[in-house]
């Protein structure tokens, strides 16, 4: 009865009780933000939460900061309609922060101060190299922006039954604002709290569904396998082995080999996820907070398995493809199945605060990259005061809060696939940032040249190549649609094969960096690089803990 | 990742140090020479391993879907088997290389630390 209601109306549930959850998690947030925000006056205080985060506080940060709506929404819904391939996605995401933990997390708490630019510059011509970092930096957040923002839109279509352009942009526009607001009052540390938060309900709601979901089938995972097979008449048991969405042809497979590329190497790239580390006290909680991460994002990547062929099993494939959201709607449907409109507000708040929590801290990391690595030091040569520089980092976040607003209604409204924009922030993580961090800290001969060759030629690559690529242009008309699943219709001026650039960029971005260090003439600072090395392994000297 | 390694610092050892600078003091004391080469020892290898593994994977299910569609255990089959086996790696490299690291790692750091801030004093 409740269901034909449901359907009838495009939406799923109540949407007035999926809202009234979501604003209890705004109103309880938003004091939490006053409360800590208290104490936030210096630089320290504004960009790194006055290092005061324990490492297991941090864990679940991280994990609150990685666990975006594409992780939560996609891959359940990716693997509810096409089965084993969705799974492909998790582990990229999961084995990518081995990378984070054995190479660069606790270098990076103990060389930097608040920024990748810190770390890059740390021995090297600082005003390039910083330039450079914040480029890549803007670069990487909009992108990942652009997709959150997108998938804001997309969400309230389904979830508080607003199907108008207009009102889904006003969506797009509420969340950008709570975000502002979340960044200039709480700063860092307000912005770690709501990412803490919505790591904790969001890890503890997708453990309740999966627990609920495998009781219901005796805690047997072949027979939940078996239902969902049943209830995937297309596909069958092909949904249970890779091949149904990168399977048929040799580029396909390429391409997929591509994106498992840029995933496994962009997670220690992706500047959001670093200047996380900035906020605790020493290189070991750092490593601490790493750990923490990986084990909850590896539960929930376990938990997301269950819950998309789950969905497949009790919502069934073809619901799915059919509701508001598309694949985005398997989780929620699979809650309402579960645990009617409770259940499905309480999913829909954690989907909503996900994104919220995920948006700050893209925007507190963009701002303090401009504000610390161009104004500061850039543009001003690093004589400046800090009260001055947290100034320029708030009007900063506003003018990045007013940015994401409209590119993510223009991402709406262009109906941009959120997956792929977030696949693309991290090939231009893997391309433009990994290959200098690494460098720069395990490299002694690395210099100036070398991170410009390496950071430039790895953002424009990636770049230039999606431009030309299928994405973009040129993919054959679906016939059930009419239209072209590129993002231009009509021309094609496609001469790059692949959607991911990251097998090519990725590579090309560690070959410049050798080429441009051997061949540039800039030298390289001894005496800096000892400091940087001792203290990237000892943590001497490194910025210590606020005191408040 | 090979390039990163043949760079090194070991060359450096070599030269007489100029001048009294105390991170380059530090960085050729050979309990950090020992130390760094230690870590190197491990981080490097055991990147290259998951990383192989990782990509192994990969191309098992991007070359051989009818070999990870193979049946193991009722409906689990051997590519489900390998992916979780992707988890079980992940969290045992977490472990072993904190184990390795408070071992290893923090005891000759924080001695190296406390001499050089000792030094500044």
């Amino acid at each position: 009865m409740i269901r034909d209601v449901a359907q009838e109306t495009g939406g799923v549930g109540e949407p007035l009780i999926n809202g009234g959850i979501f604003l209890i998690f705004v109103v309880i947030t938003l004091v939490i933000v006053f409360r800590v925000s208290r104490s936030s006056k210096s630089a320290a205080d504004y960009y790194a939460a006055g290092r005061s985060f324990t490492g297991p506080q941090n864990g679940v940060a991280i994990s609150g900061d990685y666990l975006s709506a594409a992780s939560f929404l996609g891959i359940t819904g990716a693997i509810a309609l096409n089965g084993y391939d969705g799974f492909l996605y998790s582990i990229g995401f999961l084995v990518a922060w081995l990378v984070a933990l054995l190479l660069v997390a606790e270098q990076l708490r103990n060389t930097g101060e608040f920024t990748m630019g810190d770390v890059l510059s740390f021995r090297m011509r600082r005003r390039p190299v910083r330039a450079a970092a914040a480029v890549s930096t803007l670069a990487v957040s909009f992108f990942y922006l652009l997709a959150q923002m997108a998938g804001a839109g997309g969400l309230v279509a389904l979830l508080l039954d607003v199907d108008s352009v207009a009102g889904q942009a006003i969506t797009v526009a509420v969340v950008g604002v709570l975000m502002i607001v979340y960044v200039l009052i709480g700063g860092m540390r307000g912005t770690t709290w709501v990412q803490i938060i919505k790591g904790f309900l969001l890890i503890s709601g997708a453990a309740l569904m999966s627990i609920w979901m495998l009781g219901s089938y005796g805690f047997n995972l072949s027979e939940l396998l078996g239902q969902a097979v049943a209830n995937s008449p297309d596909n069958g048991e092909a949904i249970l082995a890779p091949g149904l969405q990168y399977g048929e042809t040799t580029v396909d497979k390429i391409n997929f080999i591509s994106l498992a590329l840029a995933l496994v190497l962009g997670t220690a790239g992706l500047p959001h996820i670093l200047m996380r580390f900035y906020t605790v006290p020493t290189g070991r909680e750092a490593r601490k907070s790493v750990v923490w991460a990986i084990w909850l994002i590896g539960i929930f990547y376990l938990f997301s398995l269950v819950l998309g062929y789950g969905a497949a099993a009790m919502v069934g494939p073809e619901r799915i493809a059919a509701a508001p959201g598309g694949p985005n709607s398997a989780a929620p449907l699979l809650a309402f199945e579960l645990g009617g409109v409770v259940l499905l507000g309480f999913i829909s708040a954690v989907a909503f605060a996900t994104i919220l929590a995920v948006v700050a801290g893209l925007t507190i990391t963009a701002s303090a990259s401009f504000a610390h690595d161009v104004y500061a030091n850039v543009i001003k040569h690093g004589e400046m005061d800090p009260d001055g520089e947290v100034r320029v980092a708030r009007i900063t976040a506003l003018v990045i809060g007013a940015l994401a607003i409209v590119g993510g209604i223009f991402a709406l409204s262009a109906g941009l696939n959120i997956a792929f924009l977030v696949a693309l922030a991290f090939a231009v993580a893997a391309s433009a940032n990994l290959p200098a961090i690494l460098f720069s800290l395990f490299w002694k001969r690395f210099n100036t040249s070398g991170v410009l060759w390496s950071m430039y030629g790895g953002l424009i690559s990636c770049v230039v190549l999606i431009a030309f690529s299928p994405v973009i242009s040129g993919k054959p008309v679906d016939p059930a649609t009419g239209t072209s699943p590129s993002l231009v219709q009509g021309v094609d001026f496609s001469w790059f094969p692949l959607d991911n650039p990251g097998l090519v960029s990725i590579p090309l971005s560690f070959i410049l960096g050798i080429m441009g260090t051997l061949i540039g003439r800039h030298p390289r600072d001894e005496k800096r690089f000892a400091e940087m090395e001792v203290r990237s392994l000892t943590g001497a000297g490194s910025e210590k803990a606020v005191p408040h | 990742m090979s390039s990163t390694e043949q760079g090194g610092t070991q060359q450096g050892g070599t030269q007489q140090p100029a001048t009294a600078d105390p991170w380059v003091t530090a960085q050729r004391s050979p309990e950090f020479v020992q130390m760094r080469k230690k870590l190197r020892g491990f981080v490097f290898p055991m990147t290259a391993f998951f990383l192989l593994w990782y990509f192994l994977y990969v191309a098992l299910a991007a070359f051989a879907p009818a070999f990870m569609a193979i049946r193991v255990l009722g409906n689990i089959n051997l590519g489900l088997i390998i992916g979780l086996l992707q988890f079980v790696s992940t969290f045992t490299i977490t472990t072993i290389y904190v184990m390795f690291a408070n071992k290893n790692i923090d005891p000759p750091g924080t001695h190296i630390r406390e001499q050089l801030e000792a030094g500044a004093r």
